[in-house]
C-alpha cells in the first residue's frame, strides 16, 4: 500500500506548486519539498526490511486480461534508485528555489519536476513491465517539459524535442521488446520474468527482444550512437540538468539493464553488444568532454562517459562487475549532481559558463570552489573520494577481460578512458578555479546564499564519507542492490578504499599521470583536436529529421490528397475485401431453415423497390426525380414492414419518409437541381463494381442469416410485457420500459441533431453564406398561386383531426401499434403542412412554439419519469402501472411508461419542427419578398385583401 | 420470401454505395438514405421473417414474431432521420458557404450552372 503511495505522492503533489505559487516562492518550494520528504520517509520505513534481503510488494489487478496489473515491489535495486531519485530530488528542489529567477514561473517548474519524479519512482518500483512502460513513457514526456522549460529559448525547445524524439523512439522499441519478453516468460510480472532467465535465453526470440530492449536503454542512457541528445538537453535550467543527468532520467536505461540483468545478461551477444557499446561510449565521450568549453557541455559528455562506464560493467556479465556498476551509480549520482550544481552556481554568479572566460574563482568564491574541486577529484578517481573506489573496481574488472581473444584491448581502452576522465575533471577544477582572478567576468562573482550551496555541500559530504568509509556507509545498500541485480549470485562483497597493489592501481596511476600530462599540454592537445574531423551529430540529426519529415509529408499527401471520394472508395473496398476474407476463410453449408413462400404482392413490392433504386441511380443527375425515386423505395420498405408483422415499423418508416422527403425538397430549393457530369467512365465502372460487390456481400449475408435458425432472447419480453410493463404492444413496451434507457439516449441524440442543424443554419446567416443568400436568385419558376386555396383549406380542416390522430396514436401505443415516436412524426407532419400551405412566416407567427424548448421539455419529462422511479426506490426508469376505473370510459390501464412516451413525443416534435423550420427560415431570407398577410393568395371571403401586390 | 428480402437489401446497398461515391453532395445524401434503408431492413431481418404474427399480445394469436429487432430498428429509423437531416443541412451549408456542392468543395472542373428558367 505505502509502496504505491510513494509512487503516487509526487503525482498528487504536482497539483500543489501551481496552487501555492500564489503564496510566494518559499511556500511553493516548501510544499514541493515536503511532498518529496514524505515520499522519502515512506521509503525509509521499508529500508530496514529491504536491507535484510526482504522484498516488499503491493499491488492490485488493473487490467488482468491484458496482464497489466498495478503491482509494485521494492528490493535492493529499487531502494537504491528510489533513494537517489527522491534524495537528490529533494536537494534539487531546494537548489532550484535559489537558482530560478523572479521571471521564471516557479510553480510550473516544480509541477514538472514532481511529475518527472513520480514517473521515475514508478519506473524503479514497478513490478509489472507494462506498468513500467507506462512510467517509462511518462519520464520521456515529463523530461521533455523540463528540458524545454525555458520555452523562449530556441535551443531549449530544440533540445527538448531532440530528447523526446530519441528517447521516445527508443521507448517504442522498448515497448516491442517488453511485449516479446512478456510473451516468452508467460507473464508481465517482473518477479516472474526474473525467475525465467534460462527459458528466455533459450528462446529464438531472445535476440530480437534483447536488441529492442537495448535500443530503449541505450537511447535513454545516451549510449553511442544515441548519445547526441544529452549535450543538447543542457539548454535546460541547471537544476534540471543536475537532476536528469546525474541521478534519474539517463539512469533509467541503466536501471533497466540492471533490472533485467538476471534474464538477459551472461550471453556472448550481451557481452559484445553491451560491454563494447559501454566501453566505446566511455572512451569517446571522455575524449570529447575534455575539449568542451561549456561547463555544462563538459559535464554532459562526462555524464555520457560515466553512463558508458556503468553500461560496460553490466555488459561484462559477471556478478562482481555488476556490483561495481551498482556502486558507481551511487558515486556518479553524488559527485555529478554536485558538479552540475556548482556549475550552475558559477554560471549564476559570474554570468558565464564558458571555461576560457573563467579562472581564478577560488579566491572569489572559496566555498563553491572547494565543493566543486572535491567533486571533480572524485570524478577523476582520485583517492580518498568515492569515485576512486568504484573506478578501481571497474579497472580491476577490465584488467581481466579479453575481447575477441585480445587480452590487452579492454584494459587499454579502459585506461585511455580513465586518462581522459582525469584530464577533463582536472580541467574543470584548474581552468575554472585556479590561477589568478580575472578582471573581466561578466558579473562580479562571490559565494552565494547558503541555501544555494548547501545542496551540493550535502552531496560533497557524501562523496567524502563514502570514500573514507565505503563499507560502513554504502556497503549494505550496494550489497542489497547487487544481490537484487544478480539474483543472489553475488560472491562476498566488501568495499575498501585500499585494494592493495593490484593491476587496477597501476592503471589508476597511469591514468592520473597521463591525465595530468594531457592537461599540462592542453594547448597542443587542443590544436590536434581542432585539426581532427568533427562529425556534428546535430546537423546529421537535423538532416535526418528533415528527410523523415519530407518523406512522411510525401506519403501523407499522396495517401491523403483531400479527395473524399477516394477515401470512401478505399474504405468500402476494404470492407468488401475484409468481408470476403472472412467468408472465404471457412466452409459454408446452405441454410436449412424453411423459407416462406413468395406472395405475388411481395413480388410487386420488390419490383417497385428495385425500380426505385434503378431510377435513383440511373437518373441521379435529375435530383428531383432521384428524391422521388428514393422515397418510393422508402415507401416499399414501410409496406414491407407492414407485411412482415411489424406494424410499428411501418408506421414509423412512412412518417419518417414524409418528413425526410419534405426536408430534402426544402434543401433542394437552394441546391443545384441537376448534378453535372464529372466522373470519368473508368470512375463510374470502378464505383459500379464496388457497389455490386458490396450489394452482393450484404445481400448474401442477409440471405445466409435468413435461411438459418436462431434462438432469441425475446421470449422474456413477450412473457413480461403485460405483467412487467403493463402493455400489450411488446415493441413499445421494450422501447419505453425494458430498454427505456436506450430510448432516453436516443431522443437526446435526436434533440442534439436538431440543435446541430439549428446551429449550422444559424451560422449560414453570417459570413459568405449570408452573402450568397442575400444575392440569391431563384433558379426555378415559381408558382403564380403560391398559397393555393385548396391546400390551405384542406390542411386547416385536417389540422385538428391530425392532432387528434396523433394523440390517439400516442395513447394507444402501449397496447397497439403506435407510440411517442410515431405520434410525434404524425403531429409534425400536420404542422409542416400548415407551413407549406400558407408560408413559413404566416404559419410561424401563429405557432409561437419554442421548438428547442420543446426538445428540452421532452427530454426532461422522459428523464423525470425515470427519476420518479428512483424516488420510489426502484432503478432509473422502472415503470409502474395500474388499472384505473374512469366513469363512462371504464377500466383504463395507466403506466408511468406512458409519461415517458410523452417525453419521447415532445422531443420528436421539437426536433423535427426545429430542423424543418430552420431550413424554411433560410428560404425566407433568400426570397426577398414580403410575407403574405393572409393565409392564402386569394381569399374569396374578402376579395379586397390579397397578399400579393398587384404588379400593375 | 427470404430471397426477395435479401436481394432487396443487396440492391438497396448497391444503389446506396454507388450514389455515396458520387462527386456532389446531394447524390451522397440520397445514397446514405438508401443505405439506411438497407441497414434497417437488414437489422429487422435478424429476427427472421414472419407473416401475420405482429408482436402485439392478443388472446387468440397463433404466435408472435421477434419484437426485439423491431424495437431496435424503430429507434434506428428515427435516428437515421436525424442523421440524414444533419447531412442534408451540412450539404446545404457547405454549398452556401463555398458556392459549390462538390464533396471536396473544390471541383476539378468549373461548376456547371444549374438550368435556369
Amino acid at each position: 500500500m505505502s509502496l504505491a503511495l510513494i509512487v503516487l505522492l509526487p503525482f498528487l503533489g504536482a497539483l500543489l506548486p501551481g496552487l501555492l505559487i500564489r503564496s510566494g516562492r518559499n511556500a511553493c518550494a516548501t510544499a514541493t519539498a515536503s511532498v518529496t520528504v514524505l515520499a522519502l520517509a515512506l521509503l525509509l520505513v521499508h529500508t530496514p526490511a529491504v536491507l535484510r534481503g526482504e522484498v516488499v510488494q503491493a499491488g492490485w489487478d488493473w487490467l488482468p486480461g491484458l496482464g497489466l496489473n498495478a503491482n509494485f515491489f521494492l528490493d535492493g535495486l529499487g531502494l537504491l534508485f528510489a533513494g537517489l531519485i527522491l534524495g537528490i530530488g529533494l536537494l534539487i528542489i531546494i537548489y532550484a528555489r535559489f537558482y530560478l529567477s523572479e521571471k521564471d514561473p516557479m510553480g510550473l517548474f516544480y509541477t514538472y519536476l514532481l511529475l518527472f519524479q513520480g514517473a521515475m519512482v514508478g519506473v524503479v518500483l514497478s513490478d509489472n513491465i507494462l506498468l513500467l512502460l507506462v512510467f517509462w513513457e511518462l519520464t520521456s514526456l515529463s523530461s521533455f517539459l523540463l528540458i524545454g522549460y525555458w520555452r523562449h529559448l530556441p535551443a531549449g525547445r530544440q533540445g527538448a524535442r531532440m530528447a523526446l524524439v530519441v528517447t521516445g523512439g527508443g521507448g517504442l522499441a522498448m515497448i516491442a521488446g517488453m511485449l516479446l519478453l512478456g510473451q516468452m516468460a508467460g507473464s508481465y510480472d517482473l518477479s516472474v520474468i526474473l525467475e525465467r532467465g534460462e527459458q528466455i535465453q533459450a528462446s529464438p526470440l531472445y535476440l530480437p527482444t534483447l536488441l529492442l530492449i537495448l535500443v530503449g536503454c541505450f537511447t535513454k542512457s545516451a549510449q553511442f550512437p544515441f548519445h547526441f541528445w544529452l549535450p543538447h538537453a543542457m539548454a535546460a535550467p541547471t537544476p534540471v540538468s543536475a537532476y536528469l543527468h546525474s541521478a534519474t532520467m539517463v539512469k533509467a536505461g541503466i536501471f533497466l539493464l540492471a533490472r533485467l540483468w538476471p534474464v538477459l545478461a551472461g550471453t556472448d551477444v550481451w557481452f559484445y553488444l553491451v560491454a563494447t557499446t559501454g566501453l566505446f561510449t566511455m572512451v569517446l565521450a571522455a575524449g570529447i568532454a575534455l575539449f568542451k568549453d561549456d561547463l555544462k557541455g563538459l559535464l554532459a559528455y562526462s555524464t555520457v562517459s560515466h553512463l558508458g562506464l556503468v553500461t560496460f560493467l553490466f555488459g561484462l556479465g559477471s556478478p562482481m562487475a555488476a556490483a561495481a556498476g551498482v556502486f558507481h551509480i551511487i558515486n556518479h549520482a553524488t559527485f555529478k549532481a554536485a558538479l552540475f550544481m556548482s556549475a550552475g552556481i558559477v554560471d549564476h554568479e559570474t554570468g558565464t559558463r564558458h571555461i576560457p572566460r573563467l579562472g581564478g574563482l577560488m579566491h572569489l568564491m572559496p566555498v563553491t570552489a572547494t565543493l566543486a574541486m572535491v567533486a571533480a577529484a572524485s570524478m577523476a578517481g582520485i583517492p580518498p573520494f568515492n569515485g576512486f573506489i568504484s573506478k578501481e573496481m571497474m579497472l580491476e574488472q577490465a584488467a581481466h577481460t579479453p575481447w575477441a581473444g585480445l587480452p590487452w584491448l579492454v584494459p587499454a581502452a579502459a585506461t585511455l578512458g580513465a586518462v581522459f576522465s582525469v584530464a577533463y575533471a582536472l580541467r574543470y577544477a584548474v581552468h575554472v578555479f585556479w590561477g589568478p582572478p580575472r578582471a573581466d567576468y561578466p558579473r562580479r562573482p562571490h559565494d552565494p546564499a547558503a541555501g544555494f550551496w548547501l545542496p551540493p555541500a550535502v552531496l560533497v559530504a557524501l562523496v567524502v564519507i563514502i570514500g573514507l568509509f565505503p563499507e560502513q556507509t554504502a556497503g549494505p545498500l550496494v550489497r542489497a542492490a547487487a544481490d537484487a541485480v544478480t539474483g543472489g549470485a553475488l560472491p562476498d562483497l566488501h568495499l575498501y578504499l585500499w585494494h592493495g597493489l593490484t593491476p587496477a592501481l597501476g592503471m589508476s596511476v597511469v591514468a592520473l599521470l597521463g591525465g595530468a600530462a594531457l592537461l599540462w599540454r592542453y594547448g597542443d592537445a587542443w590544436a590536434r583536436w581542432r585539426a581532427g574531423p568533427h562529425p556534428e551529430a546535430k546537423t546529421m540529426y537535423d538532416a535526418a529529421m528533415a528527410r523523415l519529415v519530407a518523406a512522411s509529408q510525401y506519403i501523407i499527401h499522396t495517401l491523403h490528397n483531400g479527395a473524399l471520394q477516394r477515401y470512401l472508395a478505399v474504405m468500402l473496398a476494404s470492407a468488401v475485401v475484409l468481408g470476403y476474407a472472412a467468408f472465404s476463410g471457412a466452409a459454408h453449408l446452405p441454410g436449412t431453415r424453411e423459407t416462406l413462400e413468395i406472395f405475388p404482392v411481395a413480388g410487386v413490392l420488390w419490383l417497385l423497390m428495385a425500380g426505385g433504386c434503378w431510377l435513383a441511380v440511373a437518373h441521379h443527375r435529375q435530383r428531383l426525380l432521384a428524391v422521388v425515386a428514393v422515397s418510393v423505395v422508402g415507401l416499399m420498405v414501410s409496406i414491407g414492414f407492414l407485411y412482415l408483422s411489424a406494424p410499428d415499423l411501418a408506421l414509423t418508416q412512412i412518417s419518417v419518409e414524409v418528413v425526410t422527403t419534405v426536408l430534402m425538397l426544402l434543401a433542394l430549393y437552394f441546391l443545384p437541381k441537376r448534378t453535372p457530369e464529372e466522373s470519368s467512365g473508368a470512375r463510374r465502372v470502378r464505383d459500379g463494381v464496388l457497389a455490386v460487390l458490396a450489394g452482393v456481400g450484404v445481400g448474401g449475408l442477409c440471405w445466409a442469416v435468413l435461411t438459418r435458425d436462431f434462438s432469441t432472447i425475446s421470449g422474456y419480453y413477450l412473457d413480461q410485457a403485460v405483467p412487467g410493463g403493463g402493455g400489450a404492444n411488446v415493441v413499445n413496451v421494450i422501447l419505453v420500459d425494458f430498454r427505456g434507457f436506450d430510448t432516453f439516449g436516443e431522443i437526446i441524440v435526436l434533440g442534439i441533431a436538431a440543435l446541430a442543424i439549428y446551429a449550422l443554419l444559424e451560422g449560414a446567416l453570417r459570413g459568405p453564406a449570408a452573402a450568397h443568400l442575400a444575392a440569391w436568385k431563384g433558379d426555378m419558376p415559381r408558382a403564380a398561386d403560391r398559397h393555393p386555396i385548396m391546400m390551405v383549406v384542406a390542411t386547416r380542416v385536417m389540422l385538428p383531426l391530425a392532432l387528434l390522430v396523433g394523440v390517439y396514436i400516442l395513447l394507444r401505443g402501449h397496447n397497439m401499434p403506435g407510440g411517442g415516436f410515431i405520434a410525434g412524426l404524425v403531429v409534425s407532419i400536420a404542422l409542416i403542412m400548415q407551413y407549406m400551405a400558407s408560408g413559413f412566416q404566416w404559419a410561424a407567427r401563429r405557432m409561437a412554439v419554442d421548438y428547442d424548448a420543446l426538445i428540452g421539455l421532452g427530454v426532461l419529462v422522459a428523464g423525470a419519469t425515470g427519476v420518479a422511479a428512483m424516488v420510489g426506490g426502484y432503478p432509473f426508469l422502472t415503470s409502474a402501472h395500474d388499472y384505473v376505473h374512469l366513469p363512462w370510459v371504464g377500466e383504463v390501464e395507466l403506466a408511468s411508461a406512458m409519461v415517458f412516451d410523452v417525453g419521447v413525443f415532445l422531443t420528436v416534435v421539437g426536433a423535427v419542427m426545429l430542423a424543418l423550420a430552420q431550413v424554411s427560415r433560410l428560404g425566407l431570407v433568400a426570397s426577398h419578398e414580403p410575407a403574405n398577410e393572409g393565409p392564402m393568395d386569394f381569399d374569396p371571403s374578402t376579395p379586397a385583401r390579397t397578399a400579393r401586390r398587384d404588379p400593375s | 420470401m427470404e430471397l426477395l428480402v435479401a436481394s432487396a437489401v443487396g440492391i438497396m446497398t448497391a444503389a446506396g454505395v454507388y450514389l455515396v461515391l458520387r462527386a456532389r453532395t446531394f447524390p451522397v445524401v440520397l445514397g446514405l438514405a438508401l443505405m439506411t434503408y438497407a441497414v434497417n431492413v437488414f437489422l429487422f431481418a435478424m429476427g427472421r421473417l414472419t407473416v401475420n404474427l405482429p408482436p402485439v399480445l392478443t388472446a387468440d394469436a397463433a404466435g408472435y414474431t421477434d419484437p426485439l429487432p423491431q424495437a431496435l430498428v424503430l429507434t434506428a429509423i428515427v435516428i437515421s432521420f436525424g442523421m440524414t437531416a444533419v447531412v442534408v443541412v451540412m450539404a446545404l451549408r457547405a454549398y452556401l458557404e463555398s458556392d459549390t456542392d462538390h464533396v471536396d468543395l473544390a471541383p476539378s472542373e468549373p461548376v456547371e450552372k444549374a438550368d435556369r428558367p
